[in-house]
């Protein structure tokens, strides 16, 4: 036996978020919520046992018994296929936690807080971004939102209706723009980040999420840019 | 008691006389290793074997090469469950190095750029099962891939192939080396499916 | 290969330590830095992982899922500060 046992939900709705990522709402009996930012680990067991682990962020955040996952897909994955692509209402998912307590935010922190997505990596920011709006915090909030085009945006809808005096969203897209956009597409680079986030002199709280090659050239960034390095905390989800 | 996730079968597991059990085929080469890839300079690089004489054997890389490269066609079996069939690489027969050791020990540790090691009895790398590697698929070998050169032993799951090898020390036991220490088989046959102790 | 950090530790270790090891500060036998697990790089080649110092790439740790147990190796740990 282990201490933190796994935990069964029930599939209650899922949602396309983009042509290759899916939302997954379950019902959890018993689920005592979670802080904006943590993750949980979600385990598939075949019929003859075998069983894969994966880590994936929790969108869902604060109390209630409802827990929401946003996946996406990696084509020669073994989880993530069986997650966006069999996965139905009423089917049974494992997971244990809430984890982690490193990369979270909380609504009595009162200082800025600057987001830096790329790609999925948005997913625990959202749950942050929710935290805030929910707990009606003051704090300035501000995304950069590193995707490829705009039909990949996960929650595009929803960040929109977030954004406010209070919260301010950038896309920056690296493979297609919409049309009219005043950018090129291109990558996040330091001058970029340097325009578009809250500058090191407010001291923000920096979160950065993402592929583990965009999460690392943006932490080095932000330092040279003088944010403080223990003030920019970072979630690397590997990739290539 | 886990539950069972409806419609989930994992990779999808092939009946072939090829594959050992539990092995999935792939046509990819995954990449796994437990630090970063360093990045290898031929012109600086060496090869050593050390015996319990005192003996150090060392070769820099136009001699390692200039003993000649032999053609290996092989399967490869990675614990993480994949295999692939039929993959061919060039390397140097780990006989010739060891034509001039002087040795009584039976087991080696092998040795990694990057700190690396794996334990081995010395049979196995012996009468034509194991190669300095240089090239996989006609190419000289990626550095993701170990290069510039790697060990070759591939009757035996893929850890024991350490990439970056850069030598050998005999030893007198058969001592573990890094995953052997913490989980993984002393000697790894995947046709027993040895992987962990 | 890319490797992770020391978030995806949370669950892992939530079987062996009843707190949550991602922001409890390691010190590195081989350099002397001293961190929070969530910020060391983890090399992850299930079954086999390798938690790597983030300042000095020494390895702090490693842990194998087997068949039937998790097995840690604190090697290059020599303290662990875990907060209450």
């Amino acid at each position: 036996m282990t201490f933190r046992d796994w935990l069964v939900g029930t599939v209650v709705s899922t949602t396309m978020q983009t042509p290759t990522a899916k939302s997954i709402v379950l019902d959890v009996p018993g689920w005592k919520g979670s802080a904006a930012g943590q993750h949980v680990d979600v385990r598939l067991t075949a019929e003859d046992g075998y069983q894969a682990v994966r880590a994936y962020s929790l969108a869902s955040t604060g109390p209630g018994d409802r827990v929401e996952l946003a996946v996406d897909l990696i084509e020669d994955g073994e989880v993530s296929p069986y997650l966006v692509g069999e996965l139905r209402e009423g089917d049974q998912l494992e997971f244990r936690g809430p984890l982690g307590r490193w990369f979270v935010w909380k609504p009595g922190d009162t200082q800025p807080v600057q987001l830096v997505a790329g790609g999925s990596g948005v997913v625990p920011l959202l749950a942050m971004a929710r935290a805030h709006a929910a707990s009606g915090s003051e704090a300035k909030f501000r995304l950069l939102y590193s995707v490829r085009t705009p039909a990949e945006v996960f929650y595009a809808d929803e960040l929109a209706s977030l954004a406010g005096p209070n919260f301010e969203v950038t896309f920056v897209y690296t493979r297609q723009t919409p049309p009219g956009w005043p950018h090129p597409a291109g990558r996040v680079s330091r001058e970029i980040l340097g325009s578009a986030t809250i500058p090191a002199a407010e001291n923000p709280a920096v979160f950065v999420c993402g592929p583990t090659g965009f999460v690392e050239s943006v932490a080095d960034w932000l330092v040279e840019l003088g944010h403080n390095a223990l003030a920019v905390k970072t979630e690397r989800f590997g990739g290539n | 008691m886990a539950i069972f996730s409806r419609g989930f079968s994992g990779r999808p597991r092939e009946s072939n006389p090829d594959l050992p059990p539990g092995q999935f085929l792939t046509e990819d080469f995954p990449v796994l290793s437990a630090g970063p890839t360093p990045r290898l300079d031929t012109a600086d690089w060496k090869f050593e074997i050390k015996t319990e004489t005192g003996q150090t054997l060392s070769w820099n890389w136009d001699e390692l090469t200039a003993l000649g490269l032999e053609d290996v066609h092989t399967d490869i079996h990675c614990v993480t469950r994949w295999s692939k069939l039929g993959t061919d690489w060039r390397g140097i027969s780990l006989d010739k190095l060891f034509e001039d050791a002087e040795t009584s020990f039976d087991f080696v540790m092998v040795h990694s750029y990057g700190g690396y090691t794996t334990n081995l009895p010395l049979e196995d790398l012996m009468n034509g099962q194991a190669w300095i590697a240089t090239e996989f698929g006609g190419e000289p070998l990626e550095p993701d891939h170990g290069g510039p050169a790697r060990l070759l032993v591939p009757h035996l799951y893929f850890w024991k192939s350490a990439k970056w090898v850069r030598g050998i020390t005999m030893q007198r036991t058969d001592s573990p080396g890094f995953w052997e220490q913490n989980g993984y088989h002393i000697y790894g046959d995947p046709w027993r499916e040895e992987r962990y102790w | 290969m890319t490797h992770l950090d020391g978030n995806a530790l949370a669950g892992p270790l939530s079987e062996v330590f009843r707190d949550d090891m991602t922001t409890a500060l390691g010190r590195c036998a081989s350099c002397g830095d001293v961190s929070v697990l969530a910020e060391a790089l983890v090399y992850d080649a299930a079954p086999g992982w390798a938690v790597r110092c983030h300042a000095c790439g020494d390895v702090l740790m490693t842990f194998v899922r087997t068949l039937d147990r998790l097995r840690i190796d604190m090697r290059g740990l020599t303290a662990l500060e875990i907060p209450s």
